[in-house]
C-alpha cells in the first residue's frame, strides 16, 4: 500500500490536470487538486521552519564545527518572527515604520544585496582566467562576449557611435538571432524533457518522488 | 628554494597570467564604486523592447487597472528596484489603479520601498493617492503558479485578504475585479522561479492576458523569444531596461547613474580579457620557440 497509494493518486491528479485544460467541465476537480497543492504549500513552510530549528539545533547540541553560526540562525529567526508578529502596532508587519521593516531595511536588506554584489567580483575575475581564445569556438564566445559587454552599455554607444554605430547593432543583432535561436532550442529541449518527465511520473516508470525508490 | 628559483624563471606575461585575483577585486572595487559619487547622466538610445513597456502603459486609459507582481527578493534588487520605482511613477502620473502581489515572500516588501520611494516625489505627493483606493498590496501567497492559475479564474481564490488582512470585498479598488479580464496590464519583475516564464505559460499563453516584464541582466536573454511571438508585449533587461524607462519615462533616476558604474566596470573587465588574452598568446609563442 505504502508504494500502491502514491502512484494512483499521482496518475489520478496528473492525467485529471492534463485533461481539464481541454474539458472544462473537469475543473471541479481541478481546483480541488489546487487546493491540496495551496494546503501542503503552506505545510511546507511549517516544515521548513521544523528543519531549519532541528538542523541547527542538532548542531549547536553536538558542538559541530561552526555550531555558532546555528545559534545565529535561530535566534535571527527567533527575533524577527517575534518582532514580526507581536511588534508590528496593529500594523502589517511588512507596512513602513514598523519594526520588521527596519530590521528588514537595516539588516536582511543590505547582507542580501551584498552577498549578490559579490558576484561582480568573482565573475570579472572568472572572465579575466577563462575568456582566452584557444580554439575558434572559444574565440567565438570571446568575441560574442566582448561585443555584449560594450554594446549594452553606454561607453559601447559612444564608441559606436564614431564606428557608425555598429557595435550596439552587432550587440543588437547577436541579441536578436544567434541568441534567440539558441535560447528557443533550449527552451524546446527543456520542454520535451519536462513532458517526457512528467509521463513518466504518470504512469509509474519514474517513482524517485515516493520514498527514494 | 625550488618555488623561488622557478618564480624568477617567470616571465612578465606569466606572472601577469598568474596575477593574483584579489588585484582584480580591487581594481572592480574602484571601477564600481569610483563613478557611483559622480552624478553623471549618461544618454543612451531606448531599445524597442523598452520602449513597447512604455507605449503598453501610455495606451491605458485614466482609471485603468495594472496588476505588478514582484517575484524577487533583496539581493537584485539594484537591477529591478528603479524598474519598480519608475513603473509606479508612470502608472501614478497616468492616473492608474496599481494592485501589487508577489509570488516571492520578500516581493510585498520590496513593493512597499519602492511606494515610499516614488511617495517621495512632489508631483505624486500632489494626486493624494490613497490605499484601497489608488493601489492595495495584496501581499504573499504560496504555491507559484498555481497562484496564477487560481487568480485566472478569481483573484479570492488565491488572495482572500490582503497584506493588511482586509477581506477584498471590502477594498473599493478591489470590487470590480473578478479574474485577469478585470485587468488591462501585468508587470512581472522576476529574478528566477517563480517569474516571467511561469506568467507567460500560466497566465498569457492560458487567459490571454497582456504581460510586461522586467527581468535581471541574466534573465532577460531567455525572455527574447517571447517577445518575438508576442506572448510578451516588452521586457525591461537589467539595469540598462531599467535606464532606458527612466530615459523613456523623462525622469532619469537611479538606474540612469547606476549605469555609469556599471559601464566603466564593463570598460575594466574587456581591458582585462584584451590583457589576459596577450599575456596567454606571448607566453605560449614562448614556450613553442
Amino acid at each position: 500500500m505504502r508504494r500502491e497509494v502514491p502512484l494512483v493518486l499521482t496518475a489520478i491528479v496528473g492525467i485529471t490536470m492534463i485533461i481539464a485544460h481541454f474539458i472544462p467541465p473537469l475543473n471541479i476537480l481541478k481546483n480541488l487538486f489546487e487546493d491540496w497543492f495551496f494546503i501542503i504549500a503552506a505545510f511546507a513552510i511549517y516544515l521548513g521552519i521544523l528543519n531549519l530549528i532541528l538542523i541547527n539545533g542538532d548542531k549547536i547540541y553536538k558542538k559541530q564545527k561552526g555550531w555558532p553560526f546555528g545559534v545565529v540562525v535561530i535566534l535571527g529567526f527567533l527575533v524577527i518572527t517575534v518582532i514580526g508578529i507581536f511588534f508590528s502596532g496593529g500594523k502589517s508587519f511588512q507596512d513602513p515604520g514598523t519594526p520588521f521593516y527596519y530590521i528588514y531595511m537595516n539588516l536582511y536588506y543590505p547582507l542580501s544585496a551584498t552577498m549578490f554584489a559579490l558576484l561582480a567580483f568573482f565573475v570579472a575575475s572568472a572572465s579575466y582566467r577563462a575568456f582566452r581564445a584557444r580554439n575558434v569556438e572559444a574565440t567565438m564566445l570571446l568575441g560574442a562576449a566582448f561585443i555584449l559587454m560594450l554594446g549594452r552599455v553606454p561607453i559601447g554607444y559612444w564608441i559606436s557611435t564614431w564606428l557608425g554605430h555598429t557595435l550596439a547593432n552587432a550587440a543588437d543583432w547577436i541579441m536578436d538571432f544567434p541568441q534567440l535561436a539558441g535560447q528557443r532550442a533550449i527552451m524546446i529541449g527543456i520542454a520535451l524533457g519536462v513532458v517526457s518527465s512528467a509521463l513518466r511520473v504518470i504512469l509509474g516508470l519514474e517513482r524517485a518522488y515516493s520514498a527514494g525508490e | 628554494m625550488n618555488e623561488t628559483t622557478n618564480q624568477e624563471k617567470k616571465t612578465f606575461w606569466e606572472k601577469l597570467l598568474s596575477i593574483d585575483r584579489r588585484i582584480i577585486f580591487l581594481f572592480i572595487a574602484v571601477a564600481i564604486s569610483l563613478p557611483l559619487f559622480f552624478k553623471t547622466s549618461l544618454d543612451m538610445p531606448v531599445s524597442p523592447v523598452v520602449q513597447e513597456v512604455y507605449n503598453a502603459v501610455e495606451k491605458l486609459q485614466a482609471g485603468s487597472k495594472v496588476l505588478v507582481s514582484f517575484d524577487y527578493d533583496p539581493s537584485s534588487m539594484p537591477e529591478l528596484q528603479p524598474m519598480a520605482e519608475s513603473f509606479f511613477r508612470h502608472c501614478f502620473r497616468n492616473n492608474l489603479k496599481v494592485i501589487i502581489m508577489g509570488l516571492w515572500p520578500q516581493g510585498p516588501l520590496q513593493a512597499n520601498i519602492a511606494l515610499e520611494q516614488v511617495f517621495k516625489d512632489e508631483d505624486i505627493k500632489a494626486k493624494n493617492l490613497q490605499y484601497g483606493i489608488d493601489y492595495v498590496n495584496l501581499g504573499f501567497t504560496a504555491g507559484n503558479e498555481v497562484v496564477i492559475d487560481r487568480m485566472g479564474h478569481d483573484f479570492r481564490e488565491s488572495y482572500p485578504a490582503d497584506s493588511r488582512g482586509t477581506p477584498l470585498s471590502e477594498i473599493p479598488l478591489m470590487r470590480g475585479v473578478r479574474n485577469y479580464d478585470n485587468i488591462d496590464l501585468i508587470l512581472n519583475l522576476s529574478a528566477g522561479y517563480p517569474g516571467t516564464q511561469e506568467w507567460v505559460q500560466y497566465a498569457v499563453d492560458v487567459f490571454h492576458v497582456k504581460l510586461a516584464a522586467g527581468n535581471t541582466a541574466v534573465q532577460a536573454p531567455s525572455m527574447y523569444p517571447y517577445i518575438q511571438t508576442g506572448q510578451l508585449a516588452g521586457v525591461l533587461g537589467g539595469m540598462k531596461g531599467g535606464a532606458e524607462y527612466e530615459i523613456a519615462l523623462k525622469r532619469p533616476a537611479r538606474a540612469v547613474s547606476y549605469m555609469f558604474s556599471q559601464a566603466i566596470a564593463h570598460g575594466v573587465i574587456c581591458l582585462f580579457i584584451i590583457i589576459g588574452n596577450i599575456a596567454f598568446f606571448s607566453s605560449r609563442k614562448k614556450k613553442t620557440s
